[in-house]
């Protein structure tokens, strides 16, 4: 529950409620991006930012590189496939 | 097992191996007994057991498991008060997969499941947030679980629901604060703990501020950290660093995700929807001043417990249930009596056999199952 999980945004589906399309290892979802969105950083420049998600909250920008790398281990472990599995059976898809 | 091989001969891993059993060797001969090294978080209690963690250790470090998985120190009477939420027949009750088999006194969510009740398992609070809009007849209730780290998501929902005017959206509100817990076990007179791995996905909301009083007041290091296997073994350098050299402080090995002051907005939105509570229960702690938070004033239409008027319950932990011993570093998951026997992962009877963050669950799932392992 606590663990969080890498993705890219690739668009901002709802600027106004703070809603970004998000690609986790080939599936996208809607997160949300309050946490990372602030003066300095606006919610058109989130597109392209690596992010750690957390049950369906951008809570922290990552570098890509660290963001693989972390995927890259869940994988070996299988948790990536759990974490895309509830992702897939939740109900808010993009 | 493929990963803990290629984990083992990364050339990183065999370098701060090297440099633990250095400072190790250069602490031992000041020590009475063993270091009692504690991670706080369920989460490094699950990479420390997948990646076999303790293994690559000194002999003269242990590891404690700490308090820190929510499903792990929810108390069984809220899981009774959350049943009696789920069976009422105007609700859907929404939850973390992870909450659905936490045995409360009569059955758990999953059991309730089974009985007619409307319970539906959601990856995220938004979810269920969705499931109000589409179901404006019925009531949605989030059952809120977890420390800091989760307190954003349902606290920006909870924020959302109110921008929309939805009305059928509420949270059975059992978030708890890491640093009363902390706490609590640090005033614990039996343990003898030298130092802390702490939360780095909480440090991440929170800050560093939160956790200065355990360097300050009660003299012992922390290194906040992350969650990946190098991660740990390098704040457990860190953590020794500061033991040979006999400093305390607060340390933050995870600065790529940690900012020193935590996130404002996440901060915001908490501090907008939830109040400190006087005292919470832990399961296996017990009751803990200011360790839990409720929903403030502005957002009670929000707040299931006051709008299902739920009686708190309090229950009693089955006598054979060692968990809070457990959670408190006091004994061995295989030293509790039912270890194994009537407590597994298949039919847990404490709380720490029900998550993979769970000290129990993970001595089980990696094979130590008695005394002798
Ligand atoms: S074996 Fe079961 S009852 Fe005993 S401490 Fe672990 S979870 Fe609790």
């Amino acid at each position: 529950m606590c663990l969080g999980i890498p993705g890219q945004i690739t668009a901002i589906s709802d600027a106004d409620k703070l809603m970004a399309k998000v690609n986790v290892s080939g599936i996208v979802r809607e997160v949300n991006i309050a946490c990372i969105v602030d003066e300095e950083h606006t919610v058109e420049q989130c597109v392209g930012d690596w992010v750690l998600v957390h049950v369906g909250f951008a809570m922290s920008r990552i570098d890509e590189e660290e963001a693989l790398h972390t995927l890259r281990l869940l994988d070996e472990l299988g948790e990536l496939q759990q974490e895309l599995d509830a992702m897939e059976a939740s109900g808010v898809r993009a | 097992m493929k990963f803990v091989d290629e984990f083992r001969d990364s050339q990183k891993a065999q370098y701060l191996k090297q440099a633990i059993h250095n400072l190790a060797q250069q602490i031992e001969p000041t020590l009475s007994r063993p270091l009692q090294l504690m991670e706080f978080c369920g989460g490094h209690t699950h990479t420390i057991f997948r990646y076999g963690i303790e293994q690559l250790l000194p002999d003269c470090i242990e590891m404690v498991h700490g308090p820190g998985c929510p499903v792990c120190v929810l108390p069984m009477g809220r899981v009774d008060d959350a049943v009696n939420l789920a069976i009422r027949p105007e609700v859907i009750f929404t939850t973390f997969g992870d909450a659905m088999r936490v045995p409360g006194s009569t059955m758990s969510l999953l059991q309730a499941r089974g009985k007619g009740a409307d319970v539906r398992m959601v990856y995220s609070p938004m979810d269920a947030l969705n499931l109000a809009r589409q179901n404006p007849e019925r009531e949605v209730i989030f059952f809120a679980l977890g420390f800091e780290t989760t307190m954003p998501s349902t606290a920006l929902t909870v924020l959302q629901a109110e921008r929309e005017g939805i009305k059928n959206f509420s949270l059975f509100c059992n978030h708890i604060t890491t640093a009363p817990t902390i706490k609590a076990v640090l005033d614990e007179p039996d343990l003898m703990l030298d130092g802390f791995l702490a939360p780095g996905h909480v440090a991440m909301v929170i800050g560093l501020q939160p956790f200065e009083f355990i360097a300050r007041d009660y003299y012992k290091p922390l290194v906040i950290t992350g969650f990946e296997p190098l991660d740990i073994l390098q704040a457990l350098w860190m953590l020794l660093k500061q033991i040979a050299e006999q400093r305390c402080a607060v340390e933050n090995q995870y600065a790529r995700v940690v900012q020193p002051t935590g996130n404002k907005a996440a901060l915001n939105a908490i501090h907008q929807v939830f109040a400190t509570r006087e005292h919470f229960e832990l399961r296996g702690l017990g009751s803990i001043d200011h360790s839990g938070v409720g929903m403030t004033a502005n957002y009670s239409g929000f707040d299931a417990e006051r709008k299902f008027a739920v009686k708190p319950l309090t229950v009693i932990d089955p006598k054979e249930c060692q968990c809070g011993a457990v959670i408190k570093g006091l004994i061995k998951p295989w030293e509790c009596q039912i270890f194994g026997k009537a407590c597994t992962p298949e039919t847990p009877m404490g709380a720490l056999m029900v998550s993979s963050e769970g000290a129990c669950a993970a001595y089980y799932n990696h094979g130590y199952r008695s005394a002798a392992a």
